[in-house]
């Protein structure tokens, strides 16, 4: 947090005013949280954000400062408390935005203006300031309310339409899937944003539609559609390029291990561990070759299945690997936690939370040589913060924050 | 329409990282990176081995004819930059790079850890040359650890993510996403990283180097799921057309209609008008309700729906939606305020109504083809609809732009270019 910053985190100095809630947008702030901003997260005491009241809590009881999922994306921020509908909330968060470098939301297009807090009035009082709004359809058009959240915009992407078995109904990959695949479009873009402003001095708003960000992760299948006319579809685990290609069974309950052999090298590293000996159905002249595994390929599961069933995942990944074979274990979510390249990078940090106590949250994906990232602060009880940064960041004095309360714009 | 030579300057496009090159030596596996900078207004220069890209061989292809010039993934990730070849195995070629190196903004490059460092490119190198050089290096498990020097494809990486294990029906193998997302998470998280240590540069003056991994980027997409594990103890599942709402229960979100799929969650509480809503709709089409009228929905809290309850639920519900295409359910569901949505093909997002009222399908010309291609536009607006980021110029040829880097901007002779074709190193 602000006070105790390593002094060379690439957002140190940058201070965020944020609205976010959900996942998208925590997700999002998370990051530059990491990289040293201050973010000072609003939130309502009447109307608290879905994730406090999501599962998993801690001992299984349920409590506004008890989520792990919250905790887990709002780690290194702060957090206040303020009745947005009050008529003098409004004033308070101007001075916030005089404060802030940034102010992020990912409400329905039209809130952040219902307060009389959208961009124009914004930049009046902090004329270099950056606004990031993101929302599932982006501002304007005919479904800029269109509600819905994560698996809903799977689907409405066309993700889901390309996850499943062909002989069965398609489903959602996992999750609020979107979610997760919006936030790095969206502090790239935040980012340069930020390089504008101050390269220029004028502010800008920024407006990320999710289901248009998303699309980029599916850009060659629409493109098939608009040149080829072909409609791609769920495929299973089956890959045009290659063969054997899949998830096939290991020792074990619901153990797995997942390969993929798209050149002849692969191949034959997976030989030489199945069959060393040079003989056996590997060796059979019906998958010599990538176009003979592929017109044998039910046959070729099926031997490979039985091939695999007797072994544990970890070693077979290890086994195969080391016979130049692409090949990684499956991992569930226990898995994660013991993976020796997951703990090589330090992926899962433990903080410690006062109601939660320690609870692990992910790191960036990203290690940087000069300005690393790092999480230090659990996420914020709410309204924990709401004295210190009206205070001591914004200076408001004493008797000015007691009016605040007294007149329950703080709450 | 755009061509392929129109400089993104004479059009006007004047987008948010106009100022910046980026040298972009990925392959398919970090081809997004540079393309998000690309339409965020950087200059990027794609820089492919002589012969062009091995992203080139990713299908499918225009006209389904396996050319390098027609691959889609090359042209999904590729269009907004410039193409040169360069050799960076010869040293000619390790020359001009370093010339390059000079000038640039930032470097993102993919290849298997240690390989550049085996040329004398690492960063250290690099930065030799110009210290206030960004590199990022995106690779599937990062530069070092264990798993620094396995293989590995999207199904690999999709798997070790952790992402598979949650997705697919619950009585079969996990599964994956039909088209590839390994290398996206981590080439946007390429791009991420790249902005960050450019942030710092502003301030510090510095360059630095950063090491992405794509696994670590694929962990990152599973929501609260490793925090059950933490915090509760257990693993979470794949629940295939189901999603979680509390401990045991779930409730089904993917139906099939006449002709595809919806989207649609059962659910009571603050979404009940919803429930209420369908609940008409199906007694109007003859559907015997009473029973489902008489609970009362705006009590029920959320992951109050038990399998038993679900499965009972399930069977008018499902005669229902097969008893209508998805246009009818979608355009009723819209009138009647019913959270229903499509479970969208290409073709639904082909004439979707908010993109095109948005303008994000973009169409750029391929002079070679002859043909205009709709491709997806910006991912970022500014907030009044204008221009911040999307597309300017097609995706180059092999080599495109040789001549306008080679000899308009390092002044390269045609003697020097011509030994330098010679010796296959451009």
């Amino acid at each position: 947090m602000a006070t105790q910053q390593e002094p060379n985190k690439p957002l140190n100095g940058v201070n965020v005013l944020d609205f976010c809630w959900v996942a998208v947008g925590p997700m999002t702030t998370k990051y530059l949280g990491e990289y040293g901003a201050t973010v000072v997260r609003v939130e309502s005491v009447k109307r608290p954000g879905t994730l406090r009241r999501a599962a998993p809590y801690k001992d299984g009881i349920s409590g506004i400062n008890r989520s792990a999922y919250f905790a887990s994306y709002n780690a290194n921020k702060m957090g206040i408390t303020v009745d947005m509908r009050h008529p003098k909330a409004r004033e308070l968060m101007l001075r916030m935005a005089k404060w802030a470098h940034l102010v992020t939301e990912n409400f329905t297009p039209g809130t952040m203006e219902n307060w009389e807090l959208g961009f124009e009035q914004l930049k009046e009082v902090n004329p270099g300031i950056v606004m990031f709004s993101t929302s599932m359809m982006g501002r304007g058009g005919p479904m800029e309310k269109q509600p819905g959240f994560g698996p809903v915009l799977s689907s409405l992407v066309g993700l889901t339409n390309l996850t499943g078995w062909p002989d069965r109904d398609p489903v959602n990959p996992y999750g609020a899937y979107t979610d997760f695949i919006v936030p790095r479009f969206a502090v790239a873009s935040i980012l340069a944003g930020l390089d504008r402003s101050h390269r220029t001095g004028e502010g800008i708003h920024i407006d990320m539609s999710q289901l248009e960000t998303t699309l980029h992760f599916s850009a060659p299948v629409l493109l098939d559609y608009a040149v080829n006319g072909r409609e791609q579809s769920r495929a299973g685990n089956r890959d045009p390029g290659a063969a054997p290609h899949g998830v096939y069974p290991c020792a074990g309950e619901d153990r797995w291990i997942a390969l993929g052999c798209s050149s002849d090298s692969h191949w034959e590293g997976l030989k030489r561990i199945i069959a060393p000996d040079g003989s056996g159905w590997p060796h059979s002249p019906d998958f010599d070759t990538l176009l003979g595994r592929k017109a044998n390929e039910n046959e070729l599961d099926r031997l490979l299945s039985d091939w695999t069933s007797s072994w544990e995942p970890g070693a077979l990944m290890e086994t195969l690997q080391s016979s130049g074979v692409p090949a990684g274990m499956v991992n569930d979510c226990r898995d994660l936690f013991d993976d020796a390249q997951l703990q090589h990078r330090g992926h899962f940090q433990w903080l410690d939370h006062p109601e939660i106590g320690p609870y692990a949250t992910d790191r960036s994906e990203m290690i940087f040589s000069l300005s690393p990232g790092s999480l230090e602060t659990p996420a914020p009880l709410l309204g924990e913060h709401t004295s210190h940064v009206l205070k001591d960041l914004i200076g408001l004095t004493e008797d000015e924050y007691k009016s605040l309360e007294e007149d329950g714009v703080l709450e | 329409m755009l061509g392929a030579s129109t400089p993104a300057s004479s059009i006007g496009v004047d987008f948010l990282l106009a100022p910046y090159r980026v040298l972009d030596l990925t392959d398919e596996r970090g081809l997004l990176a540079g393309k998000i900078l690309a339409d965020l207004g950087a200059d990027v220069l794609q820089i492919e081995p002589p012969g062009g890209s091995p992203a080139r061989n990713i299908g499918p292809f225009h006209g389904d004819d396996p050319q390098p010039e027609k691959s889609l993934f090359w042209w999904a990730y590729a269009a907004n930059k410039r193409s040169i070849t360069l050799d960076l195995e010869q040293k000619g070629g390790q020359a001009l790079l370093e010339r390059l190196v000079a000038e640039a903004d930032f470097l993102i490059e993919s290849f298997s850890p240690g390989y550049l460092d085996g040329l004398g490119l690492d960063y250290q190198r690099l930065a030799q040359i110009n210290p206030k050089l960004v590199m990022v290096s995106i690779t599937p498990f990062g530069q070092d650890g264990p798993y620094s020097n396995y293989q590995a494809n999207d199904i690999v990486g999709m798997a070790l993510g952790g992402f598979m294990y949650l997705t697919g029906d619950d009585d079969r193998a996990p599964i994956r996403i039909s088209f590839p997302h390994f290398y996206l998470h981590g080439g946007a998280a390429g791009a991420t990283a790249a902005m960050l240590a450019h942030t710092h540069r502003v301030v510090s003056g510095q360059g630095q180097y950063v090491d992405v991994s794509c696994q670590q980027a694929v962990a990152k997409t599973l929501a609260h799921a490793p925090q059950i594990w933490d915090i509760e103890g257990a693993i979470l599942k794949r629940m295939g057309v189901y999603r979680q709402t509390s401990g045991e229960n779930r409730v089904r979100i993917n139906w099939p209609c006449k002709d595809g799929y919806v989207n649609y969650m059962v659910q009571g509480g603050t979404v009940s008008y919803s429930t209420r809503a369908l609940l008409g709709w199906m007694k109007e089409d003859g559907f015997e309700t009473n029973e489902l009228d008489a609970i009362n929905w705006e009590e029920m809290g959320y992951g109050a729906i038990t399998p038993e309850f679900m499965a009972q639920l399930g069977v008018p519900l499902g005669d229902f939606f097969k008893g209508h295409t998805r246009e009818e359910l979608v355009q009723g569901s819209l009138d009647r305020r019913i959270l229903l949505f499509p479970v969208a093909t290409p073709a639904d997002l082909q004439g979707h109504s908010q993109l095109e009222a948005r303008g994000y399908f973009k169409e750029l010309y391929h002079p070679e083809l002859g043909v205009a291609v709709q491709y997806p536009g910006a991912f970022v607006k500014s907030g009044d609809g204008g221009d911040i980021s999307g597309l300017y110029r097609r995706p180059p040829l092999i080599g495109e732009h040789n001549m306008e880097i080679y000899k308009e901007e390092l002044g390269l002779s045609a003697s020097e270019r011509d030994s330098l074709k010679r010796g296959g190193v451009i």
